[in-house]
């Protein structure tokens, strides 16, 4: 078989080389070990019988299947749990209510006109509830139906659905697969059962880990063997701990202890090795990813926050008038009535208008009151608002310009209660692998031996030269005319298709370097070139990948353990070293140093290897060449290998620094390599050394082992830097910059090692040299001290104390601070004592970055900010290990690239690239806000206007409880007639077009200022409904009063004439009122106004023809009786002219002295001045940003100040002209 | 909305990617969903606003002044009776005199046309404090039984006054034709006697399609309690005009109702002597009753308001015209002038 040759191959014991990780003696454990002591007891009860899953199928062992479900509802749960859910909102409560009481006499409506609004709004509601419960399902079902290989019996193994699986169920996974379960590993295809694991689903690191298995079930190879095996595993009940895990293994009358390296958790994904077994320990919502899974919650927006309050304030309103209105109700009963002879009050069976007994009738009144006022509370609101944001999401998903053209994915909203939430976003949290990086690293520079080569430039400086060209007058600063700078012109590039585009020449992936002073073996020619040669075999030798041959091409790709790793081998492959083999002992090199000659295949043995950890930063190998020279080559964090170089290994060191900074600065991710000849009797001390401590059992064994480390990584020759390029998303740095331009904070949280997050942050303009960087982190402490945790606490506490001091003390105003802070010390910032603290600094920066953070860590950041703040929280992100993040923010937004779909489905909104965002936000976020917050406003006064006018009529009805409108009036109020109008405004309006919004991404603060909802506005409205409503019903009951004729045939007006008359007022005055708010018409605008007035015409003729047992007294109302009257026709003009007069008024005056930013906008455009006067236009768009200390903007100005500073040490007499 | 679930059905197919999929994910291009549909944006510049003031002062003021006119030309005659006709030994026991059905109700009153009055003259009567619009009263009526013979019994609605005590239904049912006003009025001058027409007084669709022809009064006033006029049974609905006039509830508790026309012109100073039958009961609620006779122009009966109310709105405009023409002046803003762009305004907000 094909596969077993292949198998062979991949047979090695790399264990040998590892000095941390693998080879650890297997402890056999005594029934005392105080490891396991807690095992059985409380917490720790979990028995899993290995291989023997039917043992699980019944108590006390039976635990959850595999079968897992994120939905909301099931079939039976949906009816009771979504009507639940539908009757939380208060409003519907209350309808609900009032639908149950016009069942009753005491309605003063038909049962029918209150039912069936309620039934629709709900229906429609719990209709989308369920689609996208639907939705959820479907994916559920994707995953629970993957096919995994599973031992059956007797040694065969076949598929399965993963949801089939039960705990002790013996798995084969092979590459590239997820592994369905929590697994224990017992073996793999290599001989020492060492598999690598990617775990960006949880944790969002991207370098593989290695997982290693024990050494008693290494055995266990093959699928025949798994016939016979069998064992126990005790271990922990469920927890969410990824890192964590305790158990042991009771296998062939022997116990041994388990750790989390022998456990590979669910959702990550076995890479670089050919397949492994494991044992099922736990299944499905057991598993830790599942139970680091919160529930996805419920977002409301803010806005929609607030007008609950809005309708609480209309609801007490309600109450109000229908106690004014049942006390003069009983008053009239008690007072009056008894004369009413008409009434037949002493009528036996009249028990509603009891003269008698007035105070019952006034509280059965009060149920009638509260449903004939429920006009003031808009039944349709929430309807509508659905309606409108499915609109707004629609518009959203069909973006072209949020369409990725190369992943053929569109932008996507989610949930669509959530899009004028985009309109107020106050602090973004960004991921960083997957989102602002496409995790794929590019060699772009090195310096060697004091010289820097590579003269491609990274994203960063080709942008920021971009901004520098563009100064056409920054060349005038040396010329002494220094006033022009400050008008300096930052052209923002479109987003669409960005200007710094950058066009390579080089195609290779993870290679950008271009100089050919190194190229095509012509570093040969170089003065230094043994010094190169030496930079070469280090970027060759000195890391843990393992090559793969392409069939296709003929050449290797590397399978690596961090993608920087992988840069370095192709950049040593371009560079004519190529890494083709490696063996248990040796690494295989193909050396060619000139284009014209064949290559020549070196061995080079590889005694030990010294891996990389976030705590010594570094990695070295030991190689013997094959002249028998001993060589420990060393590659590491600048920092840490220039305090270990000898005296005589300094010679690049001041020129290297140099370099690195540039590089730094360039955002480019930089290590230093060096290296040590050994000599032999040195290094066979040293290694004997090394056996004993690596054969070492006990708890100090890792710090042994660096301590020995240590011994053999010193007086190291620098060689020189290699600058790598984490390639960024396209359009990241300019997105990021416009986003702070809007005013937006961004907060990076990432699971990264601090470095590269810092480079990260360099990269994408986050940070920049002169930023004052606090960091914030936690010493490395003993953990047998016992209050090791106190102490680091005390010290990250004064640490915060000190950083604030710092920056409330500092004064100059330019002065940026930069906050980075590692997961360890967030353990301790997020406990309560501190995290106040915490987030004051946090504020005080103009950029957070968290680095290292677990995904509970990011929710729990996210939650922190948004209680913390107060403001809109938006969180972005790509990964599984974002979805806490994401569920926990106001906002979530997930990208939708090559990372499953975990984050996605968690998300409320998904995009393709993290550029989109900015489009999201600045466009769509702004519309929508204003749209919302618009029509929201507008609901209400419309409400007020039409309900105030029922209870005014009360008044004058001795409060009975009559309308004077009809029942269908009533109905068609909000359903009908003024419902299209309102729509139209929610999803068509547009202040300014979406080039604009762009160009002025300061016309976004108008949201988190929240200009358009705040309660001034909110009050005006309903000022306004207030006085329109006064107007409406007092100038028609004037103008109709029921004392004169209306019409030339002097027929006096009924309760019919005079409701029909005044609803037409109402109606016009309503649609001319939406009619002004309106600044955007297009023919669907048009149509719904003026159509809605049209409607009403046409409605009151239509049912004027119908039967006069349905339309009652409206029969033939306008046609016969108020058509023919002039006065109805002038009334109606009139009064709609009288109710919008004022606000007419106020938006002149508005306009004429306090033009908002979009009105002096919309002026511009409407002048065409833009064009004409183009300089402006260019002027205004660079001075519409927000005051930022992060972006490229910022970068620039900052440097530019830098270059004014220092003009002004040199020109002193320049500085004084421009002082004067 | 089916648009937004379409392309998310595509969303979990990241895996398979084949160039069809692909295209078939990528939103189809209209003006419409990139929201670019072409739209008129207007704008409130100072010569719109100014414009949109004046043009309404400019419509409004001869409205109002063409509506103030016509309510002058109507003359109006106001008679208040329902003191006046109750016989001196009655003041203080109205209730009395009303309710007891053998005291004599006749009263003259004598009327002087101030204006000449053009024909037709409309006959009303007056009520006030009278709660036509109560919701008790409001319901009380069966519009089925109204217009179909085969519904007589629908009287469920019409309590207390469904059906008479012995159980059969009353047609016309309810309270509200219980209560039918039944004061009459006869009218001559120097003795002659003015023809008062009855006809034509009540919605021609009322009479037509509410109140059928086929419906005869039945059982109507044959209850314990009798409240207001009683109908000639011979006579269907359709023809019972003042019944017609009466069901229509007035809006307010003041009303008037028309009675009659007299189709012919009234001289000024004419004297009219008016013989009224007072038989309505409004002396229980202490409402007045009264006796109007109005001439009617194309604006109706007299009405002052909406004239007055159209010259102040249009006056208003007109100051506002002035009050914005001074604003323009002495706060002048160029339009699209950008210093008043929120950044400029306030410097603390821009970078230097």
């Amino acid at each position: 078989m094909a596969r077993t040759g292949r198998r062979k191959r991949d047979r090695l014991r790399w264990s040998k080389l590892y000095t941390f990780s693998c080879l650890r003696p297997s402890v056999q454990l005594e029934t005392s070990d105080t490891g396991t002591a807690s095992l059985g007891g409380p917490g720790f009860s979990r028995v899993v019988h290995c291989n023997q899953p039917r043992l699980h199928y019944k108590k006390p062992l039976k635990y959850p299947t595999n079968y897992i479900s994120t939905t909301k509802y099931n079939i039976i749960t949906f009816l009771p749990k979504a009507i639940f859910e539908q009757f939380r909102r208060v409003a519907n409560l209350y309808f609900l209510m009032a639908a149950i009481l016009s069942l009753t006499p005491v309605a003063p409506f038909s049962a029918v006109s209150m039912i069936a609004p309620l039934a629709f709004v709900v229906g429609l509601s719990m209709a989308k509830e369920a689609l996208e419960d639907w939705r959820r399902f479907i994916q559920d079902m994707k995953v629970n139906s993957r096919k995994v290989s599973v031992h059956r019996s007797d040694g065969l193994f076949g598929y399965k659905h993963w949801e089939k699986l039960r705990v002790g169920d013996v798995v084969k996974v092979e590459k590239d697969q997820f592994f369905p379960a929590d697994l224990l590993l017992l073996s793999s295809s290599y001989e020492d059962g060492i598999c690598y694991v990617e775990t960006m689903n949880l944790d969002g690191e991207t370098n593989l880990k290695v997982k290693r298995s024990l050494e008693v079930t290494l055995p266990l190879d093959e699928d025949e063997v798994f016939k016979e095996f069998k064992g126990i595993i005790r271990c922990e009940d469920p927890n969410p701990s990824l890192y964590t895990f305790v158990g042991n293994l009771e296998y062939e009358r022997q116990v041994y202890a388990i750790d989390p390296t022998q456990i590979l958790l669910r959702d990550s994904k076995l890479r670089n090795t050919q397949y492994i077994y494991g044992v099922v320990i736990f299944t499905g919502h057991d598993t830790k990813v599942m139970q680091n899974s919160t529930d996805s919650p419920s977002k409301r927006s803010r806005i929609e926050r607030q007008m609950d309050k809005i309708i609480y304030i209309l609801f007490s309103v309600l109450v109000l008038i229908s106690l004014i209105s049942s006390i003069g109700f009983a008053v009239n009963i008690k007072y009056y009535m008894h004369n009413w002879w008409f009434l037949q009050p002493d009528d036996k069976d009249n028990k509603l208008y009891n003269p008698k007994t007035p105070a019952i009738s006034g509280l059965i009144h009060l149920i009638t009151a509260l449903i004939l006022y429920g006009y003031l509370i808009p039944i349709s609101l929430y309807v509508s608002i659905e309606v409108v944001k499915v609109v707004q999401a629609m518009f959203i998903n069909q973006d072209l310009q949020m369409y990725d053209e190369e992943a053929g994915i569109p932008a996507q909203a989610r949930t669509s209660n959530l899009n004028e939430e985009l309109g107020q976003v106050h602090t973004i949290l960004s991921d960083k692998t997957g989102t602002l990086t496409c995790n794929q690293m590019d060699f772009l520079k090195c310096s060697i031996a004091g010289i820097s080569y590579g003269v491609g430039s990274s994203e960063v400086e080709m942008a920021a030269a971009k901004h520098m060209a563009s100064h056409s007058d920054f060349g005038g600063v040396g010329k002494g005319n220094l006033s022009s700078t400050s008008e300096i012109e930052i052209e923002p590039s479109t987003p669409i298709t960005p200007v710094f585009e950058r066009v390579r020449k080089s195609t290779i992936k993870g290679f950008s370097f271009e100089d050919d002073r190194l190229m095509n073996g012509n570093w040969t020619q170089e003065q230094n070139s043994g010094t190169i040669l030496m930079f070469f075999r280090i970027l060759a030798l000195c890391h843990t990948a393992i090559p793969e041959l392409n069939e296709e091409t003929g050449g290797f790709n590397y399978e690596a353990e961090s993608p920087d790793e992988g840069a370095f081998l192709v950049a040593a492959r371009e560079f004519g070293f190529e890494f083709c083999k490696r063996t248990q002992s040796s690494v295989f090199i193909r050396e060619r140093y000139s284009p014209s000659e064949g290559p020549i295949e070196r061995e080079f043995k590889v005694l030990n290897l010294l891996e990389f950890n976030s705590k010594r930063k570094r990695m070295s190998v030991i190689v013997r060449d094959e002249s028998g020279q001993t060589l420990l080559l060393c590659k590491g964090a600048d920092s840490i290998i220039f305090e270990r170089l000898s005296k005589n290994g300094r010679t690049y060191e001041v020129d290297t620094t140099r370099h690195l900074s540039e590089y730094g600065e360039a955002g480019l991710r930089t290590l230093a390599l060096s290296y040590r000849v050994l000599e032999e009797s040195e290094y066979l001390a040293w290694n004997a050394e090394f056996v004993k401590a690596k054969t070492s059992i006990g708890a100090d064994r890792e710090a042994q082992l660096e301590r020995v480390a240590e011994l053999m990584e010193k007086d190291l020759i620098l060689v020189g830097a290699t600058a790598v390029e984490d390639k960024l998303q396209r359009g990241v740095p300019q997105c990021i910059d416009r986003l702070a331009q809007a005013g937006l904070k961004i907060w990076v949280l990432t699971g990264d090692k601090m470095e590269t997050a810092i480079n990260i942050g360099y990269a994408c303009s986050l940070l920049r040299q002169g930023m004052k960087q606090i960091c914030l982190s936690t010493a490395p402490s003993d953990p047998t001290q016992q209050d090791a945790k106190k102490a680091a606490k005390e010290n990250l506490s004064l640490q915060m104390s000190n950083a604030l001091q710092m920056v409330k003390l500092e004064r100059d105003p330019h002065a940026a601070f930069a906050l980075i802070i590692d997961g360890k010390g967030l353990t301790h910032a997020l406990q309560d004592d501190l995290k106040d603290r915490f987030l004051e600094l946090a504020i005080e920066c103009a950029s957070v970055i968290c680095c290292r953070v677990s995904p509970k860590q990011k929710a729990l950041v996210t939650r922190l900010v948004k209680e913390g703040v107060g403001k809109t929280t938006l969180a972005i992100g790509d990964g599984a290990n974002d979805v806490g993040m994401i569920q926990e923010a106001d906002i979530g937004v997930g990208i939708s690239g090559v990372e499953g779909m975990q984050a996605v489905m968690a998300s409320d909104f998904s995009i393709s690239q993290f550029r989109f965002l900015e489009r999201l936000l600045v466009v769509h976020g702004h519309w929508c806000y204003k749209r919302i917050a618009q029509m929201i406003c507008y609901f209400f006064y419309k409400n007020i206007a039409f309900g105030l006018t029922i209870f005014y009529f009360e008044a004058y009805a001795a409060f009975s409880g009559q309308s004077v409108y009809d029942d269908w009036y009533m109905l068609l109020f909000n359903v009908v007639l003024t419902s299209l109008p309102v729509i139209s405004l929610g999803a068509f309006e547009q202040d300014v077009s979406s080039e604009v919004c762009l160009q002025f991404p300061a016309l976004y603060q108008q949201g988190p200022k929240n200009l358009f909802f705040d309660w001034s506005r909110i009050l005006g409205w309903m000022g306004n409904g207030l006085y329109s409503s006064l107007v409406l019903y007092f100038l028609s009951i004037s103008i109709f009063s029921s004392e004169s004729a209306f019409r030339s045939d002097g027929q006096t007006a009924d309760m019919a004439a005079v409701g029909t008359a005044m609803f037409t007022c109402i109606i016009w005055a309503v649609n001319i009122q939406i009619a002004l708010t309106m600044s955007h018409f297009t023919w669907i605008q048009h149509l719904c106004v003026w159509g809605s007035i049209a409607s009403w015409y046409l409605f009151l003729v239509a049912y004027g023809t119908a039967s006069p047992l349905i339309s009652g007294n409206a029969f033939q109302i306008l046609v016969e009786a108020l058509g023919p009257a002039s006065i109805y026709w002038i009334s109606t003009l009139l009064i709609a002219v009288v109710c919008n007069l004022p606000y007419l008024v106020h938006i002149s005056y508005q306009r004429a002295c306090n033009p908002l930013d979009h009105h002096v906008i919309q002026e511009i455009k409407y002048y065409k001045k833009d064009l004409e006067d183009h300089d402006m236009w260019k002027r205004e768009r660079s001075k519409a940003r927000q005051k930022t200390k992060i972006g490229f903007t910022a970068r620039v100005e900052a440097k530019i100040r830098h270059l004014k500073g220092r003009l002004h040490k040199k020109l002193p007499s320049i500085t004084i002209q421009t002082v004067s | 909305m089916s648009s937004s679930l379409a392309s998310s059905s595509n969303l979990d197919g990241s895996d398979d990617t084949s160039p069809q999929q692909k295209q078939s994910k990528k939103p189809k291009y209209s003006r419409f969903t990139q929201q670019e549909l072409p739209a008129c944006k207007p704008l409130l510049t100072p010569g719109i606003v100014i414009g949109i003031f004046a043009l309404v002062a400019v419509l409004f003021i001869p409205i109002g002044l063409a509506s103030l006119s016509a309510s002058e030309a109507v003359v109006e005659v106001i008679d208040r009776y329902d003191a006046d006709c109750v016989p001196n030994d009655m003041h203080g026991k109205e209730l009395d005199f009303i309710q007891n059905s053998s005291t004599n109700k006749t009263c003259t009153r004598r009327l002087t046309i101030p204006k000449t009055m053009k024909s037709p003259v409309h006959i009303y009567y007056e009520l006030d404090n009278f709660y036509q619009n109560h919701r008790r009263y409001v319901k009380s009526r069966s519009d089925k039984q109204l217009l179909q013979p085969s519904k007589e019994a629908e009287t469920k609605v019409c309590a207390p006054e469904g059906n008479t005590p012995d159980g059969k239904p009353i047609v016309p049912c309810g309270l509200i034709a219980w209560s039918l006003f039944n004061d009459t009025y006869q009218f001559s001058i120097n003795s002659d006697s003015i023809q008062v027409n009855k006809k034509n007084i009540a919605w021609a669709s009322d009479r037509s399609h509410k109140f059928s022809k086929d419906v005869y009064p039945k059982n109507f006033q044959k209850g314990a309690l009798i409240g207001g006029g009683k109908l000639n049974e011979s006579i269907p609905l359709s023809e019972q005009e003042d019944l017609i006039v009466w069901m229509r509830t007035a809006a307010l508790p003041t009303f008037r109702k028309l009675y009659g026309r007299i189709e012919k012109d009234l001289n000024a100073n004419e004297e009219i002597t008016v013989v009224i039958e007072n038989n309505y009961n409004t002396y229980s609620f202490g409402g007045q009753k009264k006796l109007v006779l109005s001439t009617a122009t194309w604006i109706g009966g007299k009405n002052n308001f909406l004239g007055v109310a159209y010259l102040t709105v249009g006056g208003l405009c007109l100051s506002l015209v002035l009050a914005f023409i001074v604003l323009y002046l002495f706060k002048p803003r160029t339009l699209g002038d950008p210093s008043y762009l929120s950044w400029n305004r306030n410097p603390s907000a821009s970078m230097d």
